[in-house]
């Protein structure tokens, strides 16, 4: 395969928003920029998009590549946000630089650091990899479904991600809400775990849409720290319930 | 510090702008300050948005495009980004005034909590609070011992007697007598049933039930039900009306509007009124099966088993959204006797302002029956019915009792038991065909009042065959097996 340029890389993945979520199947060329007249021509000749009536859209082959560069574009906002902790100065064009530089291989790898995202901060979908139905976890995790955590492992609510606003809505009455300190006390048969003071029981489908931050950056001015983990620390309760005490 | 000062929470320029262009619109009264109502209004509060509709309908469309132009602004939901706000703000409170200094150690209420929590010490705790709590103190104690002596020392003994003798000293008339003192009279058949049979197994329910409530158990119990109750559609919470629903069904039924979905709702109601029996029903059951532990444990499988079988099918078949499980687990607390006592006392009375007027009402239709011929009618078409499932034709009389009351049902079940009319397996038979017999006139008022006369006659139409049904087929079984009981 030949290597885009970053100019390339952006008309495909606009292309890509507007067949995907937009639903428009073409775009007009004269909507193109005369800048980016040149990376059309590589597109062309690459086969990733065909032109018909003066209006540009993408081909089989092309939509796959397209794909996966909104996948790296979006995992790029994630891996900004979440571990980097750009939060409130994140950029397009920060996320769009970030991209390129995640060949393919290791955006697999930044994906199960991140637990497999499944929106990017912007709510938006990401497209699920190969990695993403095989669930492969790294032996170290940054950002984990609840549902993943060890029994006793803590962290703080990173995102949560929720498909319908009814589940959101029930999720904040329980104060999960980004930078909340969270435990996993038990998983089956139901997960329990604990925000702050207050103990919740959920079902799979909630504790698996609650992403936790194993690490911190280093300017979460935030309190509690002193509940801060290592990463992956031992579960105090080895045995469930058993107290063990050293 | 002096006095406080009441400082409002600022939201980041967007969302302050849109505040205060909201609050400049907003003309009405609303006994609240603007800002808050704007804010309830971004948050999208169906009840506000009809109120300013009403106090400013002038610039209602105008305010209604600031709401719309600010959730387009944010990725999130609004409420999402005001409540994060709001807890960044409430985080920074506490930790200017609170420090933690290291961790306490779980104490005794910590380690059975997650006892309790645990899917094997958890079972064991679960069947320990049936045993103790549900069979020996409501089976036992309730509707063995204290039955016992309402029904055959305070009633049989002194207020029967006395009552027929006063009665028929100032009624002249045979018919008349009969209406309060006969075999269907309303202070010998409907007043003595209540107080005698059903109120020490209610009570005793409830006081259990209240103590169960209070120390914080039940939500332990929906946790490691939850999987299994996915499989018949339901989600953990449904445990509050089921557990209730060994109480009372009607009153359970009631207490299924907590649920999220309708078609929770529906099901969990369809299950109440098939496969739950209600504690003065179990207590009677408790009561004649005791006997035989073998008799005892036939019951409970086999309702159990109808229990699962129907509500997954229920589940298969009636639409919607899947239930979702999510509860707050409150730390265990040692139940305080006075609350426990009060609402003991407070059920207790929601059950006998409803249950008292229907068996006097239910005496008085059976009276009436009786005197006009119908009811030996009734009894005479259900007797086929009876029969096929291999009980004797007095057992007829029961099932008609339990169109009127499912306890009033039972209660004459246990007067068959105790005239030696009904041992065996037909016992078991006529318990099990009871217990999932169609639910009692108050449950079917209450089904029809929550959901629909639709629903609930498609659920009497339902249950009347099946209950049936299923006794025919267990009867088929015991017999062909030869079990002897």
């Amino acid at each position: 395969m030949m290597e885009l340029e970053e100019k390339a890389e952006e008309l495909l993945e606009t292309l890509w928003l507007g067949t995907e979520e937009r639903n428009e199947e073409s775009l007009p060329l004269e909507n193109i920029a005369e800048a980016e007249k040149e990376p059309l021509s590589q597109l062309l000749k690459a086969g990733y998009i065909a032109l018909s009536d003066d209006r540009v859209r993408l081909t089989e082959r092309g939509r796959t590549i397209a794909r996966n560069v909104v996948r790296r574009h979006r995992l790029a906002e994630r891996l900004l946000v979440d571990v980097l902790g750009t939060g409130g100065m994140l950029t397009h064009e920060k996320a769009c630089r970030f991209e390129h530089l995640l060949d393919r291989g290791l955006d697999e790898s930044i994906c199960a650091l991140l637990g497999h995202p499944k929106i990017c901060p912007h709510g938006k979908p990401i497209p699920p990899g190969k990695c993403c139905q095989l669930k492969r976890t790294p032996a170290r995790k940054l950002v984990s479904s609840l549902s993943q955590l060890a029994q006793g492992q803590m962290g703080k609510v990173a995102y949560v991600y929720a498909s319908e606003s009814g589940k959101l809505q029930k999720l904040m009455a329980m104060g999960i809400l980004p930078g909340a300190p969270i435990t996993l006390i038990q998983s089956f048969p139901s997960y329990v775990f604990k925000v702050g003071e207050t103990q919740f029981a959920v079902d799979k489908e909630i504790a698996d849409s609650i992403y936790v931050r194993l690490v911190e950056p280093e300017d979460a001015g935030e309190i509690i720290e002193k509940e801060l983990p290592e990463p992956g620390r031992k579960l105090r309760w080895r045995f469930g319930w058993w107290p063990r005490r050293k | 510090m002096s006095e406080a000062e009441a400082v409002p929470l600022r939201y980041d320029e967007f969302l302050e702008a849109a505040l205060s262009r909201i609050g400049g619109l907003l003309k009405g009264h609303y006994g609240i300050s603007r800002r808050a109502v704007g804010l309830l209004l971004l948050q999208g509060d169906p009840q506000m948005e009809r109120e300013v509709k009403k106090r400013d309908a002038a610039s209602y469309s105008l305010l209604q495009e600031i709401v719309s132009q600010a959730r387009a602004h944010y990725n999130q939901p609004l409420s999402y980004v005001i409540a994060l706000r709001r807890q960044q703000e409430a985080r920074r409170l506490v930790s200017a005034v609170v420090t933690l200094r290291g961790k306490r150690r779980p104490g005794f209420a910590e380690w059975l909590s997650r006892a309790m929590m645990h899917p094997v010490s958890g079972s064991l705790i679960l069947l320990l609070v049936l045993y103790f709590g549900l069979y020996q103190f409501v089976g036992v104690f309730g509707a063995g011992v204290v039955v016992d002596f309402i029904e055959g020392t305070v009633f049989g003994e002194w207020v029967n007697p006395w009552v027929t003798e006063l009665v028929r000293g100032f009624i002249p008339f045979q018919v008349l007598q009969d209406l309060f003192v006969g075999d269907y009279g309303v202070i010998t058949l409907g007043l003595s049933y209540a107080f005698a049979i059903i109120l020490p197994i209610v009570a005793t329910f409830f006081l259990v039930f209240s103590i169960i409530e209070d120390s914080g158990y039940l939500p332990r119990l929906a946790m490691l039900i939850d999987r299994v109750f996915k499989a018949i559609g339901l989600s953990g919470r449904a445990v509050i009306p089921m557990v209730l629903g060994f109480g009372c069904d009607t009153m359970a039924t009631i207490v299924t509007r907590t649920q999220e979905t309708r078609r929770e709702r529906i099901i969990t109601t369809l299950l109440l009124a098939l496969a739950i029996p209600c504690s003065a029903q179990l207590g009677v059951i408790f009561a004649i099966l005791s006997g035989s532990g073998m008799a005892l444990l036939i019951w409970a499988v086999t309702v159990a088993l109808v229990l699962l079988l129907v509500g997954y099918l229920a589940s298969k078949v009636i639409p919607g959204e899947r239930a979702s499980f999510y509860m707050e687990v409150p730390p265990l607390r040692l139940p305080k006797l006075t609350n426990i006592l009060a609402k003991t006392y407070s059920r207790l009375q929601w059950y006998f302002v409803e249950v008292l007027p229907l068996f006097i009402l239910a005496s008085v239709l059976l009276w009436l029956g009786d005197l006009s011929g119908l009811f030996g009618l009734v009894i005479g078409g259900l007797e086929p019915l009876v029969k096929f499932i291999g009980l004797p034709p007095e057992t007829a009389v029961v099932f008609l009792y339990g169109f009127f009351r499912r306890d009033f049902g039972a209660a004459g079940l246990y007067d068959l038991h105790s005239a030696g009319a009904l041992m065996g397996v037909p016992l078991v038979v006529a318990a099990v065909t009871l217990t999932l017999f169609i639910p009692c006139i108050a449950q079917l008022l209450v089904m029809w009042k929550e959901r629909g006369a639709k629903t609930a006659l498609a659920i009497a139409a339902f249950i009347f065959p099946f209950a049936f049904l299923i006794g025919f087929v267990l009867n088929l079984i015991l017999t062909r097996l030869g079990v002897s009981l």
